[in-house]
């Protein structure tokens, strides 16, 4: 039971459905697609984007939280789960095989989506600036990745805990597009949280900074990460408990 | 060899197994036998890890089954054959279970071969039957050549000839060594397969021993002579329950040959002394019958 085992175990489950073809398929496509369109339409449209970052990647970031919660709810949904602890009877570390593949697969994709769309910018857009000069210029293209996969993290934390497909692709779909945003318009309260919700961080986390959170983007990437973490290990303490 | 001892599972109120213990040897197909909602699945699902016990625990070839080291190399177990990804390869599916306990990626295609998958292999499961899912859990539970096998109602909704070739499936991998423990509640099944029986009803262990054992537990033994009175009088005299049958006299709790004998000393004559094995399904509906959880009460039905 080598780690390189588990984690091929991992991927082979993950590459050999269909739906998280789909999913990557439309994350990348979406973000290039819609950013192309964009910037055919209203050239130099994309130059003003809040802090430079490309706002088409909330909706890539959307369907790599729906392909990392499903990858675990499809498991309890045809009982796969049980062949796993059956074949991996440490729980701890047949979660953390799937934690790794499901953070490189969406880091990848995030990466992929995020160039994708520099490439699409630079190939049919002669008004916006594409120059990577500066080390924020390199990080808005770059940063994606790690956000894509910590977010992944926190969205299969989540899958683990409800288990139920419904359920858990509801909560990260509506948390990050609605749930934070009501939060936000709480009196008194929202204001004081807002700076502290995990996906207004990813997507500063996305920016060259400057926006008025406390954190630099490194910091809410940083603060995402360590959340998403949080969360992985009481859904691995949760799954060591309950029966399968 | 699988040891449980104790086990006991409860959810909320109801104790779904309770302070269960049996063995199962190696060697021979051992039919874990019990009615619909007995615990068999929830025994099993203990024995691999899957739900903890409340109290007790079961070894797997000495060991728990979390301290197997690839457990999929000492145990093979197919409790549901719909555990599998509808949209997955059968090859898939093998595949991925092969690699995590670090198995040759070659298994996948000899347990294919030996449960006759080959031609399908690269179909997705969602598409199988019952018959071919079956055998699909059969290769995921062979893919280890493992020493211990759990069968959880193999045969449920198979047709005769799929039926068939579990059975002997099952004796083969027995004859050769293995420890077997399949499930049921068909009766007239493990009679065929199973050479040791383990019963439960209720969670509880019911009874434990070799099959013909315990369809010989139902028997009950036929006399007829010239003088039915004398011989049911020195029956009784012997400590024999007696019912008087139109066929002659049924005696319950002998064999023929202390019932002969009994007759024979008190000097009587014999037409007729034949054993009359009852049925597996009467020996067990005899044992379990406090234990059915789900009884009918026969409402409706004058007394």
């Amino acid at each position: 039971m080598s780690a390189a085992g588990l984690i091929a175990a991992e991927r082979i489950k993950l590459a050999s459905v269909r739906s998280p073809w789909w999913c990557a398929g439309l994350a990348v496509a979406g973000v290039i697609g819609l950013t192309g369109l964009l910037v055919l339409v209203e050239p130099g449209g994309m130059a003003d984007a809040p802090g430079g970052s490309n706002p088409f990647l909330l909706f890539g970031l959307m369907l790599v939280l729906v392909l990392a919660a499903v990858s675990v709810t499809t498991e309890y949904r045809y009982s796969t789960i049980r062949m796993t602890f059956e074949a991996v009877p440490n729980r701890t570390a047949a979660v953390l095989a799937k934690t790794v593949v499901v953070a490189v697969v969406s880091g990848v994709i995030g990466l992929v989506a995020s160039l994708g769309a520099w490439a699409a910018m630079w190939l049919l857009d002669p008004l916006s600036d594409t120059a990577l000069r500066t080390s924020d210029d390199w990080w808005v293209v770059l940063s994606p990745a790690p956000v894509f996969a910590a977010c992944a993290v926190l969205a299969l934390a989540v899958g683990i805990l409800v288990r139920h497909t419904a359920a858990a692709v509801s909560i990260v779909l509506v948390w990050p597009l609605m749930g934070e945003q009501l939060v936000s318009f709480i009196p008194g309260f929202g204001p004081a949280v807002q700076p502290w919700l995990p996906f207004v961080n990813a997507g500063n986390a996305m920016t060259a900074g400057g926006g008025d959170l406390p954190f630099s983007p490194v910091g809410s990437l940083a603060y995402v990460t360590g959340l998403a973490a949080a969360l992985l290990v009481a859904a691995i303490v949760v799954v060591n408990r309950r029966d399968a | 060899m699988i040891e449980v001892r104790g086990l006991t599972k409860r959810y909320g109120r109801t104790t779904a197994v309770d302070d269960l213990t049996f063995d199962v040897r190696p060697g021979t197909v051992t039919g874990f036998l019990g009615p619909n909602g007995s615990g068999k699945s929830t025994t099993m699902r203990m024995v691999l890890g899957l739900d903890r016990p409340d109290a007790g625990e079961a070894r797997v070839a000495g060991k728990r089954y979390a301290e197997l080291r690839d457990p999929l190399r000492t145990v093979g177990a197919l409790l549901d054959a719909k555990w599998v990804h509808p949209n997955r390869s059968a090859r898939s599916h093998l595949r991925w279970l092969a690699r995590a306990n670090g198995l040759p990626a070659g298994r996948v295609d000899e347990v294919l071969d030996t449960v006759g998958l080959t031609a399908v292999a690269g179909k997705r499961a969602g598409a199988f039957s019952l018959g071919m899912s079956q055998r699909l859990g059969i290769a995921a539970a062979l893919l280890g050549d493992p020493q211990v096998l759990l069968f959880d109602e193999p045969v449920n909704g198979l047709d005769p000839e799929g039926i068939l070739w579990i059975r002997r499936l099952m004796q083969r991998l027995a004859a050769e060594g293995r420890t077997v423990l399949v499930s049921s509640h068909l009766l007239s099944e493990m009679a065929l397969t199973a050479t040791e029986l383990v019963v439960i009803g209720r969670g509880r262990l019911v009874a434990q021993g070799p099959t013909a054992q315990f369809v010989d537990s139902g028997a009950d033994v036929l006399v007829r002579g010239p003088r039915p009175d004398a011989i049911a009088a020195a029956l009784r005299a012997a400590g024999f329950e007696v019912a008087e049958e139109q066929a002659g006299l049924l005696v319950t709790g002998g064999t023929t040959e202390r019932v002969g004998e009994a007759v024979g000393a008190a000097g009587l004559v014999l037409h007729e002394l034949t054993l009359r094995r009852g049925s597996l399904e009467e020996a067990f509906m005899e044992i379990t019958k406090q234990d059915v959880e789900y009884a009918s009460t026969g409402a409706g039905v004058p007394a």
